[in-house]
C-alpha cells in the first residue's frame, strides 16, 4: 500500500480501526429516517402535479377531509407570504403557488391515521390545472419562442437581449485568448452534453415533524445538515429558528442531495393543523426521482489550442446549464472555475449561462459542476492528444498546475498534488497492461475546491478518562471514525476510548452541513482544537495537585507530566486519574471550538480506466479502474479508499447509463431504479485506489477532504476509453449501449 | 491597498475595470468598500460571494483578514455536495 509507506510519525492517524457504526448497521440497529416513530403519529402523503408546466386554478380537498381518519390538508394558502430570494424558492418548491413548474411539483399534502389512508386521501384532492407549454432541454429553453417559465427572473448579471429563461450569466478569464490560439499548432472545438443525473442515495427522504399551536416544533430527519433544515423550514413556515429543534437520523447516502429541504416543512405544517400530533412523511423512489434535486444538465462548447509537443496555449468554454425552474440552482459558478483548474494555461476565457427549464429544483451533487466541466474539457484534451499521438499523462504533466501556478480562476495555488497523482498513475501496473481487441484505455484528471465553513464542536472528558465528542456534521462517509482517530491521537489515548456523536441543533452552535468534503477537515480541525483546550485544562488540574505552575506541566501519552528539571518529580497523572477526580478539582472538563474553518486544501485526482465494448450491442464492460487522488493525509485509509471507489462508481453510472428521460409531455419517464439505471455491484470491477499524500498545511494533520473529486474524472476517462475501443467519440452522456452502437455504425459508414 | 479582481460580468458595474483597489482589513470591510465605491456591485455582494485572498478560497467569512498587499479574487458563492 502506497499510503501506509508514506504516513509516518503518528500513533493512530493512518490506521484502519473498526468503524464505530459498523455493528449497528450490519445488525439493523442503526436508525434511519424512516425508522423513527412516535405515539399518536400521523402519516402524510403529497399530491403532485402530473404536468410539467400548468396554472393551478383550483384545489378542492373536501372529499379527502370527509374521510374518517384524515386530520389535515395543507396547500400553499397555509404558508406565509412575502418571502424573497432563496427563501421564496424553497417555499415555492415545498408547495406550488400559482403554477406547477415541473412534473412532480408538490401541490398539496394530507395527514391521516395511516399511510394507506393518507395516500387514498391524496387521490381524492381535486386539482384543476390549465396546462401550459413546457420546455425541459437546456438548449431548447434558450431559443426564441421557448415558453417563458418565470417572467422577470433574471438577476443583475444577465446582459440585455437574452431569452427570459436565461437567469444568470458569468464570464471571466485571463490572457489574450486569440493570441493563444494563433500560437497553437492545432485548435480544436467540440460541443458536449451531459444529462441530469440523480444522487441516487439508497435511503429516500424521510422525516417526522411535530409542531404545536404555540409554534414550537421538533423534527427527526434524514439530512446532511440539520441546521440548514432548521433555517430553511423556519423560513418557509415563518417561524423562529430557536423554536425548532432538529435531530438527524443515521443517513443512507446524500451526496449533496440532502443539503436542502424538499418536503420536510410539510410535516410541521400538517402537525400544527392536526393539533400537534407528530406527522411522518417518507418519500417513494418515484417521488425522490421526480421531485428532489438531481444535478443540472449541461450543454458545453469547448475550444483548445495545443502545440505539437502537447503544450496548451489557450482554452475557451461556453457552458449552458439548467437547474430546474428555480434561479440559482445550476452550478455554473463551480463548473467554470473547475473547467481548466488542472492546468497552467496562459490564456483562458470562461463564460456560462444558467437557464430555467421545467424540471425539478436541482440540488448539489458531489463536486457540483465539476464532472460536467471535466467531461467537456478533458474529452477535448484527449481527442487532441490522440490526434497528435501524445501520451495523455505526459501531456497533463506538461501542463499541470502546481504550487505557485496562477489557477484558471485567479488565485495562486499553494501546495497541491496533481503532479503526484499523474506520476502515480503513470507508474501503476494498470497503465502498462496490454489491451486486446475492442478494448480501450482512458485517462482524465479532476479537481474540487473542498470547503471549510461554519463549524462548532464540543468535547467532554468522562470520569473514567474516556472522551465524548459532539459534532454537528452528519456522518455520511466515515467522519466519526476519522474524528475519533484525530482526537485520540491528539490526547494520546486509544481510539476505542473516544466516542463521536452527531448531536441535534440544540446542543451546538450552527454547523453547516456535511458538504464540500468538509466534515473530516472542518469538524476534525475543530475537534483537535477542542481537545487541545481540554488538555490545557487537564494540565492546570495536575499543576494544582502538584502545586506547581501550569507552564511546568506538559501533556504526553495521555497523561500530564512535569516538564523540565525545575518542575519537580511526580509520576504522570493519566487522563483517567484526572477524570476520576475532576468533580473535586474544579468540576467538569471539556473543550469547545467554533470557527468558520479556513486553511482548505484543494484536491486533485487522476483516473485510468480500461473498457471492452461489444461491437454487436454497444455494451461497455469496465475491465479495470484505477483512482489516484491526493488526500492530504488519509486519517482512516479504508474510508478514504471507500470515498474514491464511491466517486468512481457514481461517475461510471453517470457516464454509461444514468439519465433523466422526459417524454414529449414533459413527464419523467424513468421514475424507478429499474428504469433509472445506477450501477450495481455486477456492473463494476474492483476499483483500485492509490492514496497520494501531499499534506495540507492548513490542517493540523494535513487533511484535504476526499469526498468529491473522485466523481469528476470518470466521465471523460470513460469517453476516452470507449473512443479507443471503438474509434467513435461520444460527446453526449450517457454512453448507453444504443448510443454507443449508433456511434459505431456511423463510424463504419463514414 | 488590496487589489480586488472582478470577473468579467461584474466589470460593467465598476467602470469596466478588471481590478480595483480598496482599503480594507477584513473581507467584510472589503465588501462594504466595494459596495460604497461601486453601488452596482451591491446586488452581487448581497446575493453572496466567495473570495480567494492570497490563494486561499474563503467561502463565507467577513472576518477573514485582508492585508494591504493582498490579492483578492471574487468568486461565485461556492457550494459542495
Amino acid at each position: 500500500m502506497a499510503k501506509d509507506e508514506i504516513t509516518k510519525g503518528y500513533r493512530l492517524v493512518g490506521t484502519r480501526p473498526n468503524r464505530p457504526d459498523g455493528l449497528d448497521k450490519v445488525t439493523g440497529r442503526a436508525r434511519y429516517g424512516a425508522d423513527f416513530s412516535l405515539p399518536g403519529m400521523l402519516w402524510a402523503a403529497v399530491v403532485r402535479s402530473p404536468h410539467a408546466h400548468a396554472k393551478i386554478k383550483r384545489i378542492d380537498a373536501s372529499k379527502a377531509l370527509a374521510l374518517d381518519g384524515v386530520k389535515a390538508v395543507v396547500t400553499r394558502a397555509d404558508l406565509p407570504t412575502g418571502l424573497e430570494g432563496e427563501d421564496l424558492n424553497l417555499q415555492e418548491n415545498t408547495l406550488a403557488g400559482e403554477k406547477a413548474l415541473y412534473d412532480g411539483h408538490a401541490v398539496a399534502a394530507v395527514a391521516a391515521t395511516s399511510q394507506l389512508l393518507a395516500q387514498d386521501a391524496a387521490r381524492l384532492i381535486e386539482v384543476e390545472y390549465e396546462v401550459l407549454p413546457h420546455v425541459t432541454d437546456v438548449d431548447e429553453a434558450m431559443k426564441p419562442g421557448a415558453p417563458v417559465i418565470r417572467e422577470g427572473a433574471a438577476d443583475y448579471s444577465v446582459p440585455e437581449g437574452m431569452h427570459p429563461n436565461v437567469v444568470r450569466h458569468m464570464e471571466f478569464g485571463h490572457g489574450d485568448v486569440e493570441a493563444g490560439f494563433a500560437a497553437a499548432d492545432i485548435v480544436r472545438e467540440g460541443t458536449y452534453k451531459t444529462e441530469a443525473t440523480h444522487q441516487g442515495y439508497i435511503e429516500p427522504h424521510a422525516c417526522v415533524g411535530q409542531m404545536g399551536e404555540d409554534g414550537r416544533g421538533e423534527m427527526w430527519v434524514c439530512t446532511q445538515g440539520h441546521w440548514y433544515i432548521r433555517r430553511m423550514s423556519a423560513a418557509v413556515l415563518g417561524i423562529e429558528a430557536a423554536n425548532l429543534r432538529v435531530t438527524p437520523s443515521e443517513i443512507g447516502g446524500g451526496f449533496g442531495g440532502k443539503t436542502t429541504i424538499f418536503m420536510e416543512p410539510l410535516t410541521l405544517a400538517l402537525s400544527k393543523k392536526a393539533g400537534g400530533r407528530p406527522v411522518k412523511l417518507v418519500m417513494s423512489r418515484a417521488e425522490v426521482l421526480r421531485a428532489t434535486g438531481p444535478t443540472a444538465s449541461a450543454s458545453m462548447d469547448v475550444k483548445i489550442g495545443m502545440k505539437k509537443d502537447g503544450t496548451v496555449t489557450a482554452g475557451q468554454v461556453m457552458f449552458r446549464m439548467q437547474g430546474g425552474a428555480f434561479v440559482g440552482m445550476s452550478p455554473i459558478g463551480e463548473a467554470l472555475p473547475c473547467a481548466f483548474a488542472c492546468y497552467d494555461i496562459p490564456a483562458l476565457k470562461h463564460e456560462a449561462v444558467e437557464v430555467l427549464a421545467n424540471r425539478p429544483k436541482a440540488a448539489a451533487y458531489r463536486a457540483p459542476g465539476s464532472p460536467m466541466a471535466a467531461f467537456a474539457v478533458e474529452s477535448l484534451m484527449d481527442e487532441m492528444c490522440r490526434e497528435l499521438h501524445l501520451d495523455p499523462i505526459e501531456v497533463r504533466l506538461k501542463n499541470a498546475a502546481k504550487e505557485g501556478t496562477k489557477s484558471s480562476y485567479g488565485p495562486i495555488y499553494n501546495r497541491i498534488g496533481l503532479v503526484e497523482t499523474l506520476e502515480a498513475a503513470k507508474a501503476h501496473p494498470n497503465y502498462a497492461i496490454r489491451l486486446g481487441p475492442n478494448q480501450g484505455r482512458g485517462v482524465a484528471s479532476g479537481f474540487w475546491f473542498n470547503h471549510g465553513g461554519e463549524t462548532s464542536v464540543s468535547l467532554a472528558i468522562g470520569e473514567d478518562g474516556t472522551v465524548q465528542v459532539s459534532i454537528g456534521t452528519p456522518d455520511i462517509g466515515g467522519s466519526r471514525a476519522s474524528i475519533a482517530l484525530m482526537t485520540a491521537e491528539t490526547i494520546g489515548i486509544p481510539y476505542e476510548n473516544v466516542r463521536v456523536n452527531v448531536v441535534e441543533t440544540g446542543a451546538l452552535g450552527v454547523n453547516e452541513p456535511t458538504h464540500g468534503s468538509r466534515a473530516t477537515f472542518a469538524s476534525g480541525k475543530a475537534a483537535v482544537e477542542a481537545a487541545r483546550q481540554a488538555i490545557a485544562e487537564m494540565c492546570r488540574r495536575a499543576a494544582a495537585e502538584w502545586e506547581i505552575e501550569p507552564e511546568a506541566v506538559e501533556w504526553k501519552d495521555g497523561a500530564a507530566q512535569p516538564a523540565g528539571p525545575n518542575a519537580g518529580k511526580f509520576p504522570p497523572m493519566t487522563i483517567a486519574e484526572i477524570g476520576a477526580k475532576m468533580g473535586g478539582t474544579g468540576g467538569p472538563i471539556s473543550g469547545h471550538h467554533e470557527t468558520n474553518a479556513g486553511g482548505v486544501g484543494a484536491s486533485f485526482g487522476t483516473h485510468v480506466v480500461d473498457v471492452e465494448v461489444d461491437p454487436e450491442t454497444g455494451r461497455t464492460t469496465v475491465l479495470r479502474y484505477l483512482v489516484v487522488q491526493d488526500a492530504g493525509t488519509a486519517i482512516h485509509p479504508a474510508y478514504v479508499e471507500g470515498q474514491y471507489q464511491g466517486g468512481a462508481a457514481q461517475g461510471i453510472g453517470w457516464a454509461l447509463n444514468e439519465e433523466y428521460v422526459y417524454g414529449s409531455d414533459g413527464r419523467l419517464q424513468n421514475t424507478v431504479f429499474l428504469d433509472y439505471r445506477i450501477p450495481v455491484a455486477s456492473d463494476l470491477p474492483m476499483i483500485d485506489t492509490v492514496i497520494v499524500e501531499v499534506p495540507n498545511p492548513g490542517h493540523p494533520y494535513g487533511v484535504r477532504g476526499v469526498g468529491e473529486t473522485g466523481i469528476t474524472p470518470p466521465l471523460p476517462a470513460l469517453a476516452a476509453a470507449i473512443a479507443e475501443a471503438t474509434g467513435a467519440r461520444l460527446r453526449s452522456l450517457p454512453m448507453s449501449p444504443p448510443k454507443v452502437l449508433a456511434a459505431i455504425k456511423a463510424k463504419r459508414q463514414a | 491597498m488590496a487589489r480586488v479582481h472582478l470577473w468579467s460580468s461584474l466589470r460593467r458595474f465598476a467602470d469596466g475595470q478588471e481590478m480595483v483597489e480598496v482599503e480594507a482589513a477584513t473581507v467584510g470591510q472589503m465588501f462594504d468598500a466595494l459596495a460604497r465605491a461601486y453601488p452596482g456591485l451591491a446586488p452581487a455582494i448581497a446575493a453572496g460571494l466567495s473570495v480567494a485572498v492570497d490563494g486561499e478560497v474563503i467561502a463565507n467569512s467577513r472576518s477573514a483578514p485582508v492585508r494591504p498587499d493582498s490579492e483578492v479574487f471574487l468568486l461565485q458563492r461556492l457550494k459542495g455536495g
